[in-house]
């Protein structure tokens, strides 16, 4: 595959930019990735997977993107260990359909399997298990990082370059290029889940239920909620929380099949929605009908989709915004801000900026990259299409969320700006040190990075 | 980069004490953050400018230009972008002269060509330059509806305007696909320094309404804009007016 100029965006398809990709061949060989780091000018590289990320942190204007998605070998899995061996280009969804049979599965899960394992690592991606397994990071054993200087370094956590190696875990690809890890897997002995799922009536009870200690019983828990309503049905929500599912727990007709990969998908949405689809009747229709829908049931079997990537059963959803896409404003605040966070959701829904796909989570213990977002608190995701007054709306969310001590996401900001991201990762100097001298001559270099200043 | 809600981290303007520019930074800053460029002549109105900018919440930084010297803009642009990134670059110098002597006397007239069409091209050509080797950014070229149509009062102005209007227009097309985009904005009669003690035409403007266009029609990635938007309209008729007819419309 030649090398080619190409336009390229986040998932939420806003603020594109153009950019130089090497992809298929060209990113092959190791001695090739380090021929094009040594080579890559003023503006730098960065490395790209399968652009799940909304903002701009796997583009790079003007630059160098190797796309990494054709280095796609798994090595090795070993069922005793639980260990895989894996190439950063493997999508999780790869990896689950490979490690299944296995009796494996893939430790922490977003709400896609369409991300790569350097993806997985560069975001320290958090999943429904957050409160119980932690993220992405905390089940990496080591990883090979291509650096600046053309140097591949083996990182392990508690390793000699354990400083690099949690740099790297939410390091947004700024300490060079995963080439390369081996993850823990997670035994199980079905692809189930045995699910309890309920609804709130409000955001009184939504909380109540994520503080109870009920949500302790469960390995996965999460919600979507209802930020559209106001008044009474103010964060009603509808409640999903299960673990896997043990062979003896399994209907006689699945049990035939436990380790089945068991996720369908309907159909892919063709390009072709207007903007405005996305307005607050359609909005607050499809999730009256999805609140509806949620019953107050324990003990369901039900497979990846149904418990899991709901969103999943329509490929490329972000087209139904629009050519002029969307935001995601996903922020975590700590469990003591409680009333605030109160105050938060109640003025979203009350903003006129109206949102669908709501994530409501309690999360548990951070990890000890600087960079990476959870940590314990209430993690809220919602997603506005792009109007008029957005801007200034975000901005005075992010000064509400700086101000109880929460932060923002990087796989999913587009717009916040420098001192805003310092302010709420105090030890991002900490992480620029590390980074610097990993990457002495600042080759590594996003939209992103450009954007909140992050590397010098 | 602009990001996701239109909002650019910089802003350069040349003509670095254009009312239209500095209204249009004032407004990019009620959303955040931005570090601002001025490039103008050394002068108490650029530090007056840089202050306004400064107190508005800007970081302001000031680049030497001199529009009339045409062997500087290279260099001039060059350090431009020499502190970062620009996101969006407003051309936004330009003399409306004295329209009696413009067009009977020649240092006045070539001093309108100049400034208004040769330093307007021979800036677009520098801007494109930087802006195709960062892959990104904006580029917004102050037209005047006076381009569509010059009236017997104004046709040197228009003359230079619309030499400029057909440049950024064609600069659209060349750039389309280098993801940069440039948006030639048109406005009336705007109030300013440069039209006080004229009479006001129709439909006339501020500064501060036309900065709401041109911040519009960047985020909206629109390639021409009129200011006030009513003004596309009521030119779509005037250029097709015949000219019997038309020297004899109060405009």
């Amino acid at each position: 595959m030649p090398r080619s100029v190409k336009t390229l965006a986040g998932w939420a398809r806003t603020a594109p930019s153009r950019a130089t990709v090497l992809s298929g061949d060209e990113v092959a060989s190791t001695e090739a990735l380090a021929e094009a780091i040594a080579g890559a000018g003023q503006r730098g590289v960065i490395a790209r997977g399968l652009g799940r990320s909304y903002g701009d942190t796997a583009q790079n204007a003007g630059g160098l993107v190797l796309d990494m998605t054709a280095r796609d070998r798994i090595h090795s899995v070993d069922a005793e260990t639980g260990l895989v061996d894996l190439d950063a280009g493997v999508s999780l969804d790869r990896l689950m359909r490979v490690a299944l049979p296995f009796g494996l599965w893939v430790p922490v899960l977003p709400g896609t399997r369409q991300v790569t394992i350097g993806g997985a690592i560069a975001n320290d991606i958090h999943g429904k298990n957050h409160h119980s397994a932690g993220s992405f990071g905390q089940h990496v054993v080591s990883m090979d990082l291509l650096t600046g200087t053309g140097e591949v370094r083996r990182l392990e956590p508690d390793g000699v370059e354990s400083e690099l190696f949690w740099a790297t875990v939410g390091g947004i690809g700024l300490t060079g290029v995963i080439l390369r890890a081996t993850v823990r897997m997670t035994k199980t002995e079905t692809a189930y889940f045995v699910a309890d799922t309920e609804r709130t009536a409000n955001l009184d009870e939504t909380i109540e239920r994520f503080s109870d200690g009920s949500d302790e019983a469960y390995d996965y828990s999460s919600a979507w909620f209802d930020s559209i309503s106001t008044g009474s049905k103010l964060g009603r929500a509808a409640l999903g929380r299960g673990s896997l599912a043990r062979l003896d727990e399994l209907p006689a007709k699945l049990r035939r099949d436990p380790l089945k990969f068991d996720a369908p998908t309907l159909a892919n949405l063709p390009d072709v929605f207007p903007n405005g689809l996305g307005n607050k009747l359609t909005f607050s229709a499809i999730g009256e009908l999805y609140y509806r829908k949620t019953k107050n049931k324990r003990g369901q079997i039900q497979n990846l989709t149904a418990f899991y990537h709901p969103l999943d059963l329509f490929g490329d959803w972000n087209r139904a915004y629009g050519s002029k896409g969307f935001l995601q404003y996903q922020f975590i605040v700590p469990l003591d801000a409680e009333a605030e966070f109160r105050a938060i959701v109640r003025d979203i829904a009350e903003s006129g900026h109206v949102s669908f796909l709501n994530v409501f989570k309690k999360f548990g213990e951070g990890n000890r990259a600087p960079l990476s977002f959870p940590m314990p608190g209430w993690n809220i995701c919602v997603d506005f299409p792009i109007v008029d007054g957005l801007g200034a709306f975000c901005r005075s969310l992010d000064e509400r969320v700086l101000a109880m001590g929460g932060r923002l996401y990087t796989a999913k900001d587009s717009r916040t700006d420098p001192d805003t991201f310092a302010a709420m990762y105090p030890r991002l100097d900490e992480w620029r040190k590390v980074r610097d001298a990993a990457d002495p001559d600042g080759v590594f270099a996003s939209d992103m990075s450009r954007r909140l200043r992050l590397t010098s | 980069m602009i990001d996701a809600v239109g909002h650019p981290s910089s802003l350069l303007l040349l003509g670095g004490t254009s009312e239209i520019g500095l209204a249009t930074a004032e407004k990019y800053l009620e959303g955040g953050p931005v570090r601002v460029v001025l490039a103008g002549r050394q002068s108490p109105r650029l530090a007056d400018a840089a202050a306004r900018l400064t107190r508005a919440g800007a970081t302001v930084e000031t680049v030497e230009f001199d529009a009339r010297d045409a062997a500087v803009h290279t260099e001039a642009v060059r350090k431009a972008f020499a502190g970062g990134d620009i996101d969006v670059a407003i051309v936004a110098f330009g003399l409306l002269g004295d329209q009696e002597k413009a067009w009977q006397d020649i240092d006045v007239a070539v001093e309108l060509a100049e400034v208004n069409y040769v330093a307007a091209v021979s800036v677009g050509v520098a801007l494109s330059a930087e802006f195709r080797r960062q892959g990104h950014g904006h580029l917004v070229a102050l037209s005047s509806v006076a381009a569509e149509r010059a009236r017997r009062s104004n046709f040197v102005y228009g003359s230079t305007k619309a030499g400029l209007d057909a440049f950024y227009t064609g600069l659209t097309e060349a750039l389309r696909g280098e993801g940069i985009g440039v948006t030639v904005v048109r406005p009336g009669f705007v109030h300013t320094k440069m039209t006080e003690g004229l009479s006001p035409a129709p439909l006339s403007t501020t500064p501060e309404k036309v900065a709401d266009v041109i911040v519009s029609a960047v985020s909206s990635g629109k390639e021409q804009a009129w200011a006030p938007a009513p003004l596309r309209a009521v030119m779509t008729v005037l250029r097709h007016i015949p000219r019997p007819i038309f020297r004899r419309l109060p405009v």
